[in-house]
């Protein structure tokens, strides 16, 4: 134990991190998982015959395996396969690009509220407390229900209701470093506030930050297969993951099979990025201890 | 003690009124405004719409409608549905108890279940139980709630036959008996998730419990084991589970949204989506409003029932 701690402690901070990250084994095979999905739904459609939205009426419910189908075909007759990877890239887009948006605004809030504190930082913060009151299905929902259905909306809307963690952990560090030696040192040599903000601040909140933002892509994965379930995001022919699922409730007697690979690749895109967020959390800061 | 729960209760009053502001924006944000139905409909000229937006106020800046309507959602007055003119704020009630029901039976299964599971855990801490438990608890949080009770209904609806795919009675029957039969399957659905978030939290709060100085010292005394666990360390270590229950309610009206969904729950989450389906903006405004109300005044009960129990709180 000593002894791990000490060469730990030679370590550069990215070294020790990827040493526990390693030992992590969920998050490593989280990644493995992740890169799989990735690299499948972006490649896996030029390889495939089948167009995703092609309808052949003469091959509907063709079950799996039962010839050139291999996860069958659904009630249009369109390969379930070909759906699912193209559902694939759109799920995994929408996570990522709206982890990405949430994920800015969440810093700049929260960098803003932490550093000029007062009026502007409580107004900022009792938002991010009242936005976090709103149940996120209902907001969204409401959200969805008022504007155009699609891929831009349901990016922009999912990121929408996911930025508010990342600026409460951004506002804390900030608020918590923004009185220290090298801040006020910045000041004194006349740097701007965002740029000792941004390039001073930030920073110190880069691990959290990268925590926080793994799992809002796991989190922005669940709930669009919420939300193209229910029939307010991404619309038919398009596929996602969780319009997939949107008929399958119709023919669970007939198809089940239908509803089977979407539900297991939401599942383990999300269990992926989840112990990935899990992985990271204990490489990068192992006294956080969020649970 | 009075302060602070007059503090709190005075932040909890500052944030609802961010909240409405909130809400009355979005409403605002409706293709059309608040009189988009109207608009769409095609039944009104462009001279009703401007006689009613005048009748109706809502050519009055925006702070003083905002404060107008603030005011009679506090006096009850939500509006009227678009459907069939009756009361928000009914229409809303007479759909809570069955998501209650289903919130209650669902919690109750969670606290139980999740609470003896991270109970379990923290004993055994990096046992077989506790590793298959944490891997169990994530895959659990990672899993569609809508797609978890299409499952469910596959296997024992479809399958097995021993449960009814959905609704919440029999039509014509409605005994205990029956009510409970179509409990079973969308509480279980609901439970998944709240489980394994109170197996986590009762995990992490067990945890910190049995690592105490006073712990410690029940072991010196010599006192029993099993009375040590009881008496000393669960006792403590539910305390924080106050606050987990109060900010558990934002996820548990939204797994029921999607639990009543998937099992035609006649509950406020399926009035929330048919409305939305027919745009019934008052409705629609009203449940989100009443959620987020819900979750405010379960956070401020969590709080002061927390410091009720636990005087360290009081200070900070």
């Amino acid at each position: 134990m000593a002894t791990a701690a000490l060469s730990n402690a030679q370590l550069a901070p990215g070294q020790a991190a990827w040493r526990r990250f390693r030992r992590h084994r969920l998050a490593l095979a989280g990644a493995v998982i992740i890169l799989v999905l990735v690299l499948g739904s972006v490649f896996g459609p030029f390889l495939l015959p089948f167009d995703d939205t092609y309808i052949d009426i003469m091959k509907r419910f063709a079950p799996p395996l039962s010839g050139a189908h291999i996860l069958g075909t659904d009630e249009l007759g369109r390969d379930v396969l070909a759906r699912l990877m193209m559902g694939g890239r759109v799920s995994l887009s929408i996570g990522i690009v709206a982890m990405v948006i949430a994920t800015v605004v969440g810093i700049v809030v929260g960098a803003f509220a932490g550093f000029y504190g007062g009026v502007v930082g409580a107004v900022l913060m009792r938002l991010v407390d009242a936005v976090l009151c709103f149940p996120t299905i209902f907001l969204l929902l409401t959200l969805a229900a008022l504007t155009e259905p699609g891929l831009v909306t349901t990016t922009v809307l999912i990121a929408a209701t996911a930025w508010m963690w990342v600026a409460r952990v951004v506002e804390a560090q900030v608020r918590s470093l923004r009185e220290r030696e090298f801040a006020v040192a910045a000041l004194a040599f006349g740097s701007s506030n965002l740029r000792i903000m941004f390039r001073e601040l930030v920073p110190n909140a880069v691990a959290p930050i990268v925590v926080a933002a793994t799992l809002n892509v796991a989190k922005a994965i669940l709930l669009e297969s919420y939300l193209s379930y229910l029939g307010y995001g991404i619309q038919p022919p398009a596929a996602s993951l969780g319009n997939m699922l949107n008929n399958a409730q119709i023919y669970l007697t007939s198809a089940p099979w239908l509803a089977i690979a979407p539900g297991v690749a939401i599942t383990l895109a999300v269990t992926s990025f989840n112990f990935l967020g899990d992985g990271l959390r204990d490489a990068l800061d192992p006294r956080m201890n969020i649970p | 003690m009075a302060r602070y729960v007059a503090n709190r209760l005075a932040q909890a009053v500052m944030l609802l009124v961010i909240v409405s502001a909130i809400g009355f924006a979005i409403l605002h944000m409706a293709p059309g405004g608040p009189l988009s139905q109207f608009a769409v409909s095609g039944q009104m000229t462009q001279e009703d719409l401007e006689r009613v937006t005048k009748q109706l106020g809502l050519d009055r800046p925006l702070p003083i409608q905002y404060l107008d309507w603030f005011g009679r959602m506090l006096k009850g007055d939500w509006g009227k549905s678009y459907r069939d003119g009756d009361a928000v704020l009914s229409v809303i009630s007479s759909h809570l108890g069955a998501t209650l029901e289903l919130m209650a039976t669902a919690t109750i299964i969670a606290v139980l279940l999740g609470g003896w599971i991270g109970v379990l855990g923290a004993l055994r801490r990096y046992s077989l139980f506790d590793s298959l438990a944490t891997v169990g608890a994530m895959i659990a949080l990672s899993i569609p709630t809508f797609w978890f009770g299409l499952v469910t209904i596959y296997v024992f609806s479809v399958k097995l036959g021993w449960l009814p795919a959905g609704n919440r009675q029999t039509i014509g029957d409605g005994s205990f008996l029956d009510l409970l039969h179509h409990l079973i399957a969308p509480s279980l659905v609901l439970a998944l998730v709240e489980t394994a978030m109170w197996g986590r939290f009762m995990r992490s709060s067990m945890l910190e419990v049995i690592n105490q100085d006073y712990i410690r010292t029940a072991r010196a005394k010599g006192m029993p084991e099993w009375r040590i666990l009881t008496v000393h360390a669960l006792r403590n270590a539910l305390l924080p589970m106050i606050t987990v229950a109060g900010l558990q309610l934002p996820t548990l009206l939204g797994g029921a949204l999607v639990a009543e969904t998937v099992f035609t729950w006649p509950g406020m989450g399926r009035l929330f989506l048919d409305s939305i389906g027919y745009r019934d903006y008052p409705v629609v405004m009203g449940i989100l409003m009443f959620s987020a109300t819900m979750v405010l005044i379960g956070s401020l009960l969590a709080d002061i029932f927390y410091a009720v129990v636990d005087p360290r709180i009081r200070v900070g």
